[in-house]
C-alpha cells in the first residue's frame, strides 16, 4: 500500500533522488561512538539541534496560550502553569531547553575549536555558526522578557540601557527595540515577541540551513 | 546523468520517464570502520536522542519553571538578575574602568574583542596544525577566555543576594486593603508602609503582611523588636495605637 503511494508520487515527481541525497553518506570510524567511546563529543552538535526541535515545538504550543500584552502575558503563562494540563511540562521544556541549547551550543564550539576543525576549508562554516550563536543568544534574551514578571522587566530594563549606552545610534537603536524613546511597556513586549518569534526563528533556520549544507557538501573533519 | 537524443520524460513534464535504481553505496573500502549513515548509524543517533530527551524530561517534571510575580515598574527597589549565561556581561559591567564612564570599554570594547576574535578565529590560527597542543596560543587564549568567564560567572553568582531575590519576586495573594481603616492610616504615619507597600504587598527589603501567620502578641513583638532588616522602634505611637494596627495587620487575609 505504502509502497504503491509511494511510486506513484515518484513516478510524477522524481523524488527518490532528494531524500537519497540526505540518506546515502558514510559515517567515519572516527566520529562514532560505537567504535570509540571518546567519539560522544561529535554528539553536541546533533543534540545542540535536537533542542532546537524541542524549542520549536514547545514554543509553537506555548503560543497557543500566550497573549503578548502587558497585562494579560502574565495572567496566560500563569493560567498555562497552573490550570491548563501539562501546561507546565510544556513551559518547562521551553524554559529549560533555552539553557540546555546554550550549553550544548557550547560544548559543541569548544569541541571544534580545540579539534581545530574550523582550519581551511571551513572557515565559512566557522563563521555561519558563530552567527547561530549570537541568535541564540539574542533569542534568549528576547525571551526572558515574554513571560512579563519581575525579572523579566527588569532585566531587560537593564539591556535597553546598555543598548542605549552604544556609541552614536544608541537612543535610535533603544527606540528600535523598545518601541518607544522612554517607556518599556506595551509596545516593547510585541516588539520583543515578534522577534523572538518571527525575525529570529526565519534568520535562525536560514543559517542552520547554510550550517548542515556546507557539512553535507564538505564531509565532517578528518580524525586528528 | 542521461543527455542528449532518446529521453522519454513522464507526460510533458521534465521528469526522466527512465527509473534509475539506487544501491546503497558499499563502504567497504572505505577506510577504517566506516558505516553508512542511512540507516545504520541514523538507529544509533536515535537511541543517544530518545535517552537524552528521557533525561530532559525528567528535568523538566522535577523542576516548576520559575514565573515571579506580574511585572510592577514602580517597584524601584528590585534588584535586577538576567538570565545565567548572560551573567559574566552583567558582572563585568560592574567593574570601575567597565562601568560609568567607561562603559564603552565594559559593554562594546572587551566584549567585542572577545567575540570578534571568536568568529576570526580560523583567519587569526591559520596554521596547518589541528592537535590543541600544537597551537599554543590558540588553546591558550580559548583557556584564558573561559577562565576570565568562568571567574565572571562566579563573582556574579556569590555578590548576588539570592534570599532577597527569591522574596523580591514572589507572587503575592491579593487582598483587599481598607485604606480608609484606622490600622491602615496609622501604618502609613509610622511610614510602615514604605518597605511593606501600599497595598501591603512587601518589597524587595519587606515581606508582604497578608496572610500573617503570626498571633497578635507575636506581630507585636516584631514591630517592638524588630525582625530580619528591620529595626525595633520604628512604631512610635501609643499602644492603644500599637493594638489597633496589630489588629488591622491580623485582618488582612487574601481572597
Amino acid at each position: 500500500m505504502f509502497n504503491k503511494i509511494y511510486d506513484w508520487v515518484d513516478e510524477r515527481l522524481d523524488i527518490t533522488p532528494i531524500w537519497r541525497d540526505i540518506a546515502d553518506h558514510e559515517v567515519p570510524e572516527h566520529v562514532n561512538p560505537a567504535h570509540h567511546f571518546s567519539a560522544f563529543v561529535y554528539c553536541f552538535g546533533g543534540l545542540t539541534f535536537f533542542v532546537t526541535v524541542i524549542q520549536i515545538l514547545s514554543g509553537m504550543f506555548l503560543t497557543m496560550y500566550y497573549v503578548p500584552d502587558i497585562k494579560n502575558a502574565w495572567e496566560s503563562v500563569y493560567y498555562l502553569q497552573n490550570h491548563v494540563a501539562f501546561g507546565q511540562i510544556v513551559r518547562g521544556m521551553h524554559h529549560w531547553g533555552a539553557s540546555l541549547v546554550i550549553v550544548m551550543m557550547f560544548l559543541h564550539t569548544l569541541r571544534v575549536f580545540f579539534q581545530g576543525a574550523y582550519k581551511k576549508p571551513r572557515e565559512l562554516n566557522w563563521l555561519v555558526g558563530v552567527g547561530i550563536f549570537f541568535v541564540m543568544l539574542a533569542l534568549g534574551l528576547t525571551g526572558y522578557l515574554l513571560p512579563w514578571d519581575m525579572k523579566a522587566l527588569f532585566a531587560t530594563k537593564v539591556t535597553i540601557q546598555i543598548v542605549e549606552s552604544t556609541p552614536f545610534i544608541g537612543e535610535m537603536l533603544k527606540t528600535l527595540i523598545a518601541g518607544d524613546a522612554s517607556i518599556v511597556g506595551a509596545q516593547t513586549i510585541t516588539r520583543f515577541f515578534a522577534i523572538h518569534v518571527f525575525f529570529l526563528p526565519a534568520v535562525l533556520f536560514g543559517l542552520m540551513a547554510a550550517h548542515f549544507i556546507m557539512i553535507r557538501k564538505q564531509g565532517i573533519s578528518g580524525p586528528l | 546523468m542521461h543527455r542528449g537524443k532518446g529521453m522519454k520524460f513522464v507526460g510533458d513534464s521534465r521528469i526522466s520517464a527512465e527509473r534509475k535504481t539506487f544501491i546503497p553505496k558499499d563502504y567497504s573500502e572505505y577506510p577504517g570502520k566506516t558505516e553508512a549513515f542511512w540507516p545504520n548509524f541514523l538507529l544509533k543517533e536515535w537511541m543517544v536522542g530518545a535517552v537524552f530527551l528521557v533525561g530532559f524530561l525528567c528535568l523538566t517534571i522535577a523542576h516548576e519553571p520559575p514565573l515571579e510575580k506580574i511585572a510592577d515598574p514602580s517597584d524601584t527597589a528590585y534588584i535586577p538578575l538576567p538570565d545565567w549565561y548572560f551573567l559574566f556581561l552583567y558582572q563585568l559591567l560592574k567593574y570601575t574602568y567597565a562601568s560609568g564612564p567607561y562603559n564603552v570599554i565594559g559593554a562594546f570594547i572587551i566584549p567585542g574583542l572577545v567575540f570578534g576574535a571568536l568568529a576570526l578565529a580560523p583567519f587569526i590560527d591559520r596554521g596547518p596544525e589541528r592537535r590543541p597542543s600544537k597551537r599554543p596560543f590558540a588553546t591558550g587564549f580559548m583557556i584564558l577566555a573561559l577562565a576570565g568567564v568562568t571567574f565572571l560567572t562566579w563573582e556574579s553568582v556569590a555578590h548576588h543576594d539570592w534570599e532577597a531575590a527569591a522574596e523580591q519576586g514572589k507572587i503575592v495573594a491579593d487582598a483587599e486593603v481598607d485604606t480608609e481603616a484606622e490600622g491602615y492610616k496609622l501604618m502609613e504615619a509610622n511610614t510602615c508602609l514604605t518597605c511593606h507597600g501600599n497595598e501591603l504587598q512587601g518589597g524587595a527589603g519587606a515581606p508582604a503582611l497578608i496572610d500573617v501567620e503570626l498571633s497578635p502578641e507575636e506581630i507585636k513583638d516584631v514591630i517592638h523588636n524588630g525582625r530580619g532588616a528591620m529595626p525595633g522602634g520604628i512604631f512610635t505611637g501609643s499602644d492603644e495605637e500599637l493594638d489597633k494596627v496589630v489588629e488591622f495587620i491580623d485582618s488582612i487575609e487574601s481572597e
